[in-house]
């Protein structure tokens, strides 16, 4: 069994953003999504603001640009949703290249690009630079209802088992001669879908009878309490803090 | 004082909910230190039984002792410390994304914490051998690793009873000997279910056999592999040229 998909995102690493406690990276990243949301799209030097801000904290964790460009990747739906927006959107317009463009429609797609961006590379700093358990942690530190970091903390160990089982219902029906080419072997996929549940199911079953076995009672122990000091929460909360005063600035100018 | 037995089961009977009874009256006494293998054919009912044994199923006839505590609504926690079940799919049994918080699970549902939890753990995975391998998340463990972990969650807990179902199933023949050493170093008693006879011999100087949901027949391994009517009666095969009457003693 493989690396994980939900394992490759972890770069190791022994910077200061990586030896932040998890929590103070969860809050200074919702922080800093949240106030970037809420920037209005006419300020578009704030936006500016804000890249430079994530490209200093993309340095500090010593993750290659190139790393960073090619995990944005996932950004791409919404980058062609986007795209659309000028073409599709009523009123006002403007000649760009010999197009004529919705004034509202281009500026709806710069803010869901700009925001969306700024959004995604962030959560990539966040991914990159904490091990997926660690994050868990933080997220109970949060006091985030422990039945949801229960459960993922089960999809995290069990990623790989499924995809495992997956992959060797695909290698069966491969090795009888299936090729899903056309629409109605849809049948099929959708009868191995159904088997795979089953399977995912049962498992969960017998998971659950060897952790009463263990002791089980409900309540998953807290094995590590990942404190963090104040040192450690100011540091964290840099580049929410400098994202604030961009942020006030620009609802104060563009007022 | 004599200790009292580690497990004691008397006519313990089950059915499933869909109404196929499985068990018909099991008695199976296992003294302190013994280690016992449980042999017999597929849908004999042997993990129904193991299953009985730390209160998982509950709900038939019949009675099981543990270290000499009868298991009943409110000593089930207490017999879940002193029975410890290794099940088949280590899969199943390592469920946190890491190997030390997996083997730390049981002994903190006891309530153990800190440096005395730490050292459970430290001293459980030396046991199995696998104490460097105690940051690895277990699905980047080889198969053999993962079930020495799966035995190192279970001694983590001290029990006064090791059960294992199939131990040796899917292992290759260096993990399946490095497996047997483990258990022959443990200090504790076993009850082993399996379908390897030459592991059973080697393992457990006393075997029990279910068939049909009863206990068959009980005593010495070698006695029973060369029974070969009571082999054949039960669909218990020995592998090609396996001869139980020439294996050295252990
Ligand atoms: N959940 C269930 N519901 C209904 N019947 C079951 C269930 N689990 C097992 N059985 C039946 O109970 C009988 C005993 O099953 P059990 O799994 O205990 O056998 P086993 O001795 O462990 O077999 P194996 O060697 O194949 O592991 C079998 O006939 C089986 O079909
Ligand atoms: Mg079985």
């Amino acid at each position: 069994m493989g690396q994980g998909h939900l394992h490759r995102l972890h770069r190791p690493g022994d910077t200061v953003i990586h030896r932040l406690p998890p929590q103070t990276k969860l809050v200074a990243l919702f922080a800093f999504v949240v106030l970037v949301v809420l920037t209005p799209r006419e300020a578009f030097w704030a936006f500016g603001a804000y890249a430079l801000l994530l490209t200093a904290v993309v340095a500090l964790a010593e993750i290659p640009s190139r790393v960073v460009a090619r995990r944005a990747l996932v950004e791409v739906p919404f980058v062609l949703f986007a795209v659309l927006l000028p073409f599709v959107t009523p009123g006002p317009e403007v000649e760009v290249l010999g197009l004529s463009l919705s004034t509202e429609g281009l500026l709806g797609a710069w803010n869901i690009l700009a925001k969306a961006t700024l959004g995604v590379v962030a959560s990539i700093v966040l991914a990159a630079t904490t091990e997926p358990r660690s994050l868990l942690l933080g997220l109970e530190r949060l006091r985030l209802p422990s039945m949801l970091v229960q459960i993922a903390s089960f999809m995290l160990r069990y990623a790989d088992v499924i995809l495992g089982e997956m992959e060797r219902m695909r290698v069966a029906r491969e090795s009888r001669g299936f090729h899903a080419r056309h629409l109605g072997q849809a049948r099929v996929l959708a009868q191995s879908a159904g088997a795979l549940f089953i399977r995912a199911y049962e498992r969960g079953e017998r998971v659950h009878l060897a952790m009463l076995s263990r002791g089980y009672t409900g309540t998953m122990p807290v094995l590590d309490s990942v404190g963090a000091t104040t040192r450690e929460w100011t540091t964290a909360l840099v580049l929410p803090a400098a994202a604030l005063v961009v942020a006030a600035s620009a609802w104060v100018v563009t007022r | 004082m004599i200790d009292p037995p580690s497990l004691e089961c008397s006519g313990l009977a089950y059915a499933y909910p869909d109404g196929h009874q499985a068990l018909f009256g099991v008695d199976l006494t296992v003294q302190r230190g013994e280690r016992v293998a449980l042999l017999g054919p597929n849908g004999a009912g042997k993990t129904t039984l193991v299953l009985h044994l730390n209160g998982i199923l509950t709900g038939g006839l019949g009675r099981v002792r543990v270290g000499g505590l009868d298991l009943g609504k409110d000593t089930v926690q207490e017999i879940r410390r002193r029975v410890g079940v290794v099940f088949q799919d280590p899969d199943d049994q390592l469920f946190m994304p890491r190997v030390r918080d997996d083997v730390a699970f049981g002994p903190a549902n006891l309530g153990l914490r800190g440096p005395e939890l730490e050292a459970r753990v430290t001293r459980a995975l030396e046991q199995v051998g696998m104490a460097e391998h105690a940051d690895r998340p277990p699905h980047h463990l080889s198969f053999g690793q993962r079930r020495r972990v799966a035995v190192a969650t279970v001694l983590a807990m001290e029990p006064e009873i090791l059960v294992l179902d199939e131990p040796s199933s899917n292992l290759d023949p260096a993990s399946r000997r490095e497996l047997a050493d483990i258990v022959l170093g443990l200090d504790v008693t076993v009850l082993m279910v399996t379908h390897d006879l030459p592991y059973a011999l080697e393992l457990c100087p006393r075997a029990a056999v279910l068939s049909g949901g009863v206990v068959v027949a009980d005593g010495p391994t070698r006695e029973i592999l060369c029974d070969d009517a009571l082999m054949t009666a039960h669909r218990l095969e020995l592998p090609y040229g396996f001869d139980p009457a020439r294996v050295p003693a252990r």
